[in-house]
């Protein structure tokens, strides 16, 4: 199987490539991408000199262009696209089906990978997308099982991507408005999720209060230690009970479950995160590079030395077992 | 400007859900109507029964049906579900989820709100392979939703009016969670909140609503201040999506206010009267948080449109 691993600044392709990724998926410093997090992403040099670099080391370059364009600016959307292509990126990561359209017909013979943004979650879907703009990859929502993975690996002609390790969409990606319904900036529309210049933090005398736009997201006991305020991952009360309603503080893990997405058929593991530092990205590539080539020699693989990485958070293998739900 | 009456997306009681669109056929002046379950495959069977009569009831009152698909298709069910869709007869598909685009081509259709149509060219495409009609998403700005209508005229553009707003869907079940039941043996939890289930914060302000799987906003979203001036942009529907509260009486104040026959401000009273529970806001038009309510005039922000 393929491992592909993301890289937020040039340090972390070359880090990702020299510790034995496949693949590196990174984006432009704007809002062409969904990971538009200020001090992250590059510039056309720095694409330039990356795919040189992964290229020189037998790896290989994805280019993340997977935000939906804004109405009456697809100029900078399509110039994203062209970019890509004349950069030598060996795929590009779309979402938008005006853009999909758009790369398809300008750019016959580049490869396109449909993103995780595109919620394709079945066969008809996928098949879709094939057939209307000739993509040869999908990224899988979230959102299945793996038995489900294997169904749909057996019913389509493209090739598939799954997420095993980092963050967690608990909502299926690409249809989700939670995060500008409380600051106006979304996955969607700015490449942002709950984005850092509407989080405060404000101590009571109880603990620690985490806000996001104008709405309390969590609040911590004094000995307990403070999360993001992702907007999903947060505590929130109800008449009928009250807690993490949506999702525990949890990251993916889907390390113990790489021999039944072999048997699936899947063809690419990819690691979230490309707001990760060097070490990071290292440690996790390392440990997957490993697992890839424990899994493919037939030997057991290892599980230990991942939890480190997890920076003491719970895990979670979410949708990919059915109880999930 | 037309208006569209969006699919039921609570969990009602099937009688409760049959006798909503009897008296939509009967009383109310909505010119389309988008019925079918389109949240949760497993409440479908609920309303199978009373569809035919819920269909052939709102015809007979010259209202324009359609049959909303499925918002999230993962099980090989609701595979079939979303593709049967397209065989019934006589009534056409509003697309939720690209699974039965493909089957669509050439048949006439419309987009719903749940599809990324966030620009001029994904319109033009949908456009191009057959869709007469797109509700943009919610979320979209007035700026953009002018621009897309500008760029193409060739479809209907509808816009989401009234309701809470959908702001996600997963493939857990939020309601089966908190009541600490599995998703496959839900008992229908959901029937409990025909409204949906507030979601405060810890700091006790309200925020979202639960249904299901979906997740919604607390507030209803209200552009009946902004509403002249959608019609204005070119905009040809307003979408008002089924609350639990009077609905015929909704949009005879949507349709009085936009023929001229009642103030916004009377029309902003009545609204308040009829469902004094709700919270309203109209951000996510300004281009604000979709949480917020904003006074100023549409065409005051943005100049002549």
């Amino acid at each position: 199987m393929e491992l592909i691993c993301p890289a937020g600044t040039p340090a972390a392709l070359r880090v990702a490539v020299d510790a034995g990724a496949d693949a590196v998926y990174c984006g432009y410093r704007d809002e062409t991408n969904a990971r538009n997090f200020p001090g992250l992403n590059f510039s056309r040099e720095e694409l330039k000199d990356g795919i040189a670099y992964a290229h020189a080391h037998n790896s290989t370059v994805y280019v993340a262009i997977n935000t939906f364009p804004r109405a009456g600016a697809l100029e900078l959307w399509h110039q994203a696209v062209d970019d890509a292509v004349a950069l030598k990126a060996d795929a590009i990561i779309l979402a938008d089906v005006g853009l999909l359209a758009y790369a398809a017909e300008k750019h016959p013979h580049q490869r396109l990978h449909l993103s995780v943004q595109a919620a394709a979650s079945n066969p008809d879907a996928i098949r879709f997308y094939v057939e209307a703009f000739g993509v040869k990859r999908v990224v899988l929502p979230r959102v299945l099982s793996v038995p489900e993975i294997k169904s749909i690996c057996q019913n389509i002609t493209c090739e598939t991507e799954v997420f095993v390790f980092g963050g967690l969409c608990v909502m299926a990606e690409g249809r989700c408005s939670l995060s500008s319904y409380a600051t106006g900036k979304s996955p969607n529309m700015n490449g942002v999720c709950s984005p850092a210049s509407h989080v405060t933090y404000r101590e009571d005398r109880s603990g620690m209060v985490s806000r996001l736009g104008d709405f309390t997201i969590n609040k911590f006991a004094k000995n307990e230690a403070a999360a993001y305020p992702t907007l999903c991952k947060g505590r929130f009360v109800t008449e009928q009970g009250s807690g993490y309603l949506f999702e525990d503080p949890v990251s993916l893990d889907a390390s113990d479950l790489l021999p039944g997405l072999k048997d699936a058929g899947v063809t690419s593991l990819k690691i979230e995160g490309r707001q990760r530092g060097r070490a990071y990205i290292e440690g996790v590539v390392r440990y997957f590079r490993q697992a890839v080539e424990d899994l493919d020699a037939g030997r057991a693989i290892q599980t230990a030395g991942l939890m480190q990485m997890t920076e003491g958070q719970t895990t979670t293998v979410g949708a990919y077992r059915k109880t999930w739900r | 400007m037309k208006l569209t009456l969006g699919p039921v997306q609570f969990h009602w009681e099937p009688e409760e859900w049959r006798d909503f669109y009897f008296r939509i056929a009967d009383e109310s002046p909505f010119d389309t109507v988008v019925t079918g379950e389109v949240v949760c495959s497993k409440r479908k069977p609920f309303y199978d029964q009373y569809l035919p009569e819920v269909i052939e009831r709102l015809k007979a009152a010259g209202k324009e049906v359609y049959l909303g698909s499925l918002l999230l298709v993962t099980l090989e069910r609701e595979r079939r579900q979303t593709l049967e869709l397209i065989e019934q007869s006589g009534v056409p598909v509003e697309v939720n989820d690209l699974t039965c685009l493909a089957s669509m081509q050439g048949k006439s259709h419309a987009i719903g709100p749940y599809i990324n149509t966030y620009n001029e060219a994904t319109a033009a495409y949908f456009a191009r392979n057959g869709a007469t009609r797109i509700c943009l998403p919610p979320e979209l700005p007035a700026t953009s939703v002018a621009t897309i209508v500008q760029n193409a005229p060739e479809v209907a553009i509808e816009v989401f009016a009234f309701g809470r707003l959908p702001l996600a869907i997963s493939a857990r079940c939020y309601h089966a969670r908190l009541h600490k039941l599995s998703k496959d043996n839900c008992k229908f939890v959901c029937n409990q909140d025909p409204d949906g289930l507030t979601v405060d914060t810890m700091d006790g302000e309200h925020f979202l609503a639960m249904n299901g799987v979906q997740t919604m906003s607390f507030t209803v979203s209200n552009l009946l201040g902004e509403a002249k001036d959608l019609e204005r942009m070119g905009v040809k529907s307003l979408r008002l999506s089924p609350q639990h509260c009077d609905m015929v009486e909704v949009a005879r104040i949507f349709r009085d206010t936009l023929d001229g026959k009642t103030s916004v401000e009377d029309g902003q009273t009545k609204l308040k009267a009829i469902y004094p529970e709700a919270s309203f806001s109209n951000g996510f038009s300004h281009g604000s948080s979709g949480s917020k309510w904003v006074s100023e005039r549409l065409e005051d922000q943005m100049g002549a449109v």
